[in-house]
């Protein structure tokens, strides 16, 4: 056990560090000229301020040498300077991130909240309009363009019917709490702070309901067919042949075995919102990690792009790292 | 509209002769083949629009007429004008032919390219299938649509540079999967007897192997069709892809993204992407239905 931990952790470093030179050389060999993006033609016509520019930024060293620079800026928690914004790319990801952190915390919880039982009625009902229905729900979920259902839902429920808070994370002339976790609903907690509590929680629902049907069809469809292997087992049988309530055979003996499934590719999905952030956000006026990562992009704000994207693949890295422990904890066979 | 009909038609698993035994041979055939036909018939109508675009829309999708800026969806214009008064059910139709050509463009080359390493690794195996699955892994230890994202804002916008960028993060699963399927192959006694014959390796790799391989390639390619569309919609939404003026979904939705009171300029783009992608989508998990009827019972 501990030399399969041991084996893993070292591949994930490894890995990461490759990720490093995979980030760096997509930013500095492409054709894209970070100069010409944020100096604009006139002052880039300019060849003795482009010059000074580029000294300043390190543009003029050999590759290999700003490689190693980027890497111990790294390894040191410093990924440099954005050029949109002048302040460390670092600093920027950490402001940003508690929002990001919140709105795929609570859409995770509503893909559970609903994946869950759904998955296990659709299996337990197999083949009934149950069954039917959840289907759909999934594959009309994973088909929707995340884009797009952002702008329906605020289309109807704040255009239309005015029952729902506009874009953004509190009402423009809400105060907001002082920051504590950058969490909203923790920190107005602490605050004692209850309406603007209901103010943030009444802005998260549309765009955690938008993130989560995305993943919904996923956690759906393998919670039941987890389910339903589980249900032709051997010891299911059994507890139903011992004469137990159909419900409690369900519920104690084959759920907890159907979850592992679940769990593991639970943490997998978490990650993956936060890749599905960056269109609901955009959308939302969300001010995240997703909104930073376009206007990063928009902007061809080298450092900040190469920021994030190292970040939110370390994440996956570490979750991946994650689900294997936990695999081996759960399933023995792996540790052989 | 076919979202309906494909609810009725879930195929049953195909070990269930008694229940379908007891039912006539069109519910039957509607039952194990009415999925995967649903999606057959969307897509159908989508890549005849495709095809003939210019034929059928009533409009130039690109003529810019500000008199007639954001006008609603009437006889004149079925789905009302944008914001420069350009017709949005011509720039639909349009739209078509970008969506499917990058999609069908980055999964059959992202398939092809990741057959061809995955089996190459699998079949030569030692270093060569280390570097090979080494890389691979590391790929696809960024999420997809953020690196896509990353290297098409260094190339810059363009469709171009979009379908690079994403053929860049799409064929790993593609060698993955064959990495495994190939391993499986490499085993059996046909090879054996094709080597001891004397073919060549890349004859028996590309003549053998992988045609006797082929079936969970093809489900992973047509599921693989609504997911190629929907990211490339994605970064046009996001404003890499498409140059403007040309008419594409996601860029469309874009335009539209503030404009809740004049809802039709966004919500229509969204529903062909919608419905493409269902196809998709039911046309691969009726595929998969057939080439693996385990499957079915999932």
């Amino acid at each position: 056990m501990a030399n399969f931990i041991v084996t893993r952790l070292a591949l994930t470093v490894v890995m990461a560090v490759l990720a490093t030179l995979v980030i760096f050389l997509i930013a500095n060999t492409v054709p894209g000229d970070p100069v010409l993006a944020a100096l604009g033609d006139v002052a880039a016509s300019n060849k003795e301020f482009v010059a000074e520019w580029r000294a300043k930024w390190g543009l003029d060293l050999p590759l290999w040498q700003r490689y190693l620079i980027f890497l111990k800026g790294v390894v040191q928690g410093d990924l440099g300077i954005s050029i949109a914004s002048q302040r460390p790319v670092m600093e920027d990801i950490a402001q940003f991130a508690p929002a990001t952190l919140e709105l795929a915390t609570v859409a995770f919880m509503i893909t559970l909240a609903i994946g869950i039982p759904l998955g296990i009625m659709a299996a337990v009902w197999r083949d009934t309009w149950i069954d039917h229905v959840a289907r759909m729900v999934s594959l009309v979920g994973v088909s929707s363009p995340t884009f797009w259902l952002a702008f329906i839902m605020l289309a109807i429920f704040y255009g239309g019917l005015e029952i729902a808070p506009g874009p953004g994370r509190l009402d423009a002339i809400a105060m907001p709490p002082p920051s504590v976790t950058g969490l909203l609903l923790i920190d107005t907690i602490i605050a004692g702070d209850w309406e603007t509590f209901r103010d943030a929680a009444a802005h998260l629902v549309l765009p955690s309901i938008v993130l989560a049907a995305a993943t919904l069809g996923l956690i759906t469809r393998t919670m039941r067919a987890a389910m339903l292997d589980c249900i032709e087992q051997d010891y299911v049988r059994v507890a139903r042949a011992k004469g137990l309530v159909p419900w409690t055979v369900i519920v104690r003996h084959a759920f907890p075995n159907a979850l592992i499934p679940v769990v593991t590719l639970g943490g997998l999905a978490y990650a993956n919102l936060l890749t599905g952030a960056v269109m609901t956000e955009t959308v939302f006026s969300w001010p995240g990690l997703g909104r930073y990562t376009f206007r990063s992009a928009a902007a061809l704000d080298f450092p900040a792009i190469m920021g994030i994207t190292l970040i939110v693949a370390f994440v996956y890295l570490l979750v991946n790292l994650l689900i294997d422990i936990s695999y081996a904890f759960l399933d023995p066979r792996v540790r052989l | 509209m076919s979202a309906v009909s494909g609810e009725q038609v879930r195929p049953v698993a195909v070990g269930e002769e008694e229940t379908s035994g007891a039912l006539s041979r069109g519910k039957r055939w509607r039952k194990r083949y009415g999925l995967a036909a649903a999606g057959a018939t969307i897509v159908a109508i989508w890549v005849f629009i495709a095809i003939f675009a210019p034929l059928i829309s009533p409009y130039d999708p690109t003529a810019v007429d500000v008199t007639q800026r954001l006008l609603a969806p009437s006889w004149k214009h079925w789905l009302g004008t944008d914001v420069l008064g350009r017709d949005v059910f011509s720039r639909l139709l349009y739209g078509t032919q970008v969506s499917l050509t990058a999609s069908f463009v980055v999964v059959i080359l992202g398939a092809a390219i990741g057959t061809i390493l995955g089996g190459t690794a699998a079949y030569a195996g030692g270093r060569i299938e280390q570097l090979i699955m080494r890389l691979t892994d590391l790929v696809l230890c960024f999420p997809p649509i953020i690196l896509a994202l990353a290297i098409a804002a260094a190339l810059g916008i363009g469709t171009m540079n979009t379908i690079i960028a994403m053929l860049v993060v799409w064929w790993p699963k593609f060698a993955r999967l064959a990495h495994s399927l190939v391993l499986v192959q490499r085993s059996q006694e046909y090879v054996e007897a094709a080597k001891s014959m004397g073919l060549k390796h890349k004859r028996i790799l590309l003549r053998h192997i992988i045609p006797n391989a082929v079936g969970p390639l093809i489900v992973l390619i047509t599921l693989d069709l609504g997911n190629a569309i929907m990211t490339f919609a994605g970064l046009s939404f996001l404003g890499l892809g498409v140059v403007p003026p040309t008419p594409e979904w996601g860029s469309m939705v874009a335009e539209g993204r503030e404009l809740v009171q004049q809802w039709w300029v966004a919500t229509f783009p969204g529903i062909a992407i919608l419905t493409i992608v269902l196809g998709f989508n039911f046309l691969g998990d009726g595929v998969r239905d057939w080439l693996d009827p385990r499957s079915a019972n999932r």
